[in-house]
């Protein structure tokens, strides 16, 4: 849990991609209502650069978004968190978890066929 | 400060073929300032590059390191005990930082991740402009403070060139006359007798002219 988005940074977020992520959400304070002035500005910064990332390494720029609220709004929350769910799912797995989960597989298919003989 | 940029990743990961176990290397210098070679930009390289080669299928072992400054031999030596468990380096420092790398450990090859720029000053944020080129003469003094050096686009010691049009060079509209600049600075001094102060000639031995420099200081050699 972050107190604000300005403490995210571009590590952070390539981080959750490492650790296997399909998409992230970042959700800030409204623009202009930051309790740290301009907190939700710089991590719209961070965010665009990670965006810039994605698309040049192939692993897709749209697996990440950012979105203003303030803590009063809990349906529009819920309506972009199923917006972007919706989006991340129609771009399935990342590339990174399609290549884990073809060496999972080819692992067990190594392990079974080491226990037939 | 030394400034930079960084290279574009595809040229990175193209020099990162040959090797699956690395060093990405940053420096706490000039580099962290001008936020192309510091901590963080090593985390978000390593990140990047990690992320890229496991989606390509090819796996890559990263270890990032940060050194207060490559281009002294108390820290670089710092990376003496590990370096040799790693196929290759990339350093993100400048070109000095990369290079004393390079001649500190002579079986590792070094690779560099950034473009090193100028030596510049920081307009505004995510802004810098050159300022020095190191000729080892410097007029600053005779100059009202701005370099006809590095500041006109010929290098010019005696005034402007017939191109410079209202205080723009004639190279770019966005680069102003240095001179222009110069003689306006020392207007507002009140030292334009400075002016005809400069030398007759400029002698450039104490440049790049000269071949690669050498600084000796007798005083500080022990």
């Amino acid at each position: 849990m972050l107190p604000c988005t300005g403490r995210i940074d571009e590590a952070l977020l390539l981080a959750a991609f490492e650790n296997g992520a399909d998409g992230v959400m970042v959700i800030g304070c409204l623009e202009g209502d930051c309790h740290y002035i301009s907190g939700n500005i710089r991590a719209r910064a961070r965010v665009e650069r990670v965006y810039k990332i994605l698309e040049q390494i192939k692993i897709g720029p749209d697996r990440i978004r950012m979105y203003n609220l303030s803590a009063g709004e809990g349906e529009r929350f819920a309506s972009y968190a199923n917006a972007f769910v919706d989006q991340v799912r129609n771009l399935g797995p990342s590339p990174i978890n399609l290549v884990r989960s073809t060496n999972a597989q080819s692992a067990v298919q190594t392990a079974v066929q080491g226990e037939a003989t | 400060m030394i400034t930079g940029t960084p290279k574009p990743i595809e040229e990175v990961l193209e020099m990162l073929e040959p090797y699956d176990n690395i060093i990405v290397a940053g420096c706490h210098g000039c580099v962290t300032v001008c936020r192309v070679g510091g901590e963080k930009e090593v985390q978000v390289l390593a990140s990047t590059i990690r992320l890229a080669r496991e989606a390509a299928g090819n796996k890559i072992n990263i270890k990032e390191v940060s050194l207060e400054r490559q281009c002294d031999p108390e820290y670089v030596e710092s990376m003496r005990p590990y370096v040799g468990d790693y196929q290759a380096v990339l350093s993100i420092a400048c070109g000095a930082g990369i290079q004393f790398l390079a001649e500190k450990f002579t079986t590792t090859p070094l690779l560099p991740g950034i473009n090193t720029g100028f030596l510049g000053v920081t307009e505004r944020q995510g802004e810098w402009a050159e300022r020095c080129q190191g000729c080892g003469d410097c007029v600053l003094h005779l100059t009202g403070g701005i370099c006809p050096v590095t500041r006109c686009a010929k290098s010019l010691f005696h005034g402007p060139c017939g191109g410079s049009v209202r205080g723009i060079c004639e190279v770019d509209k966005e680069i102003k006359c240095g001179w222009q600049l110069i003689i306006d600075r020392l207007k507002a001094l009140g030292q334009m007798e400075n002016y005809g102060k400069l030398k007759p000639y400029k002698g450039w031995s104490s440049a790049r002219d000269g071949g690669p420099r050498r600084i000796i200081r007798e005083d500080m050699i022990s």
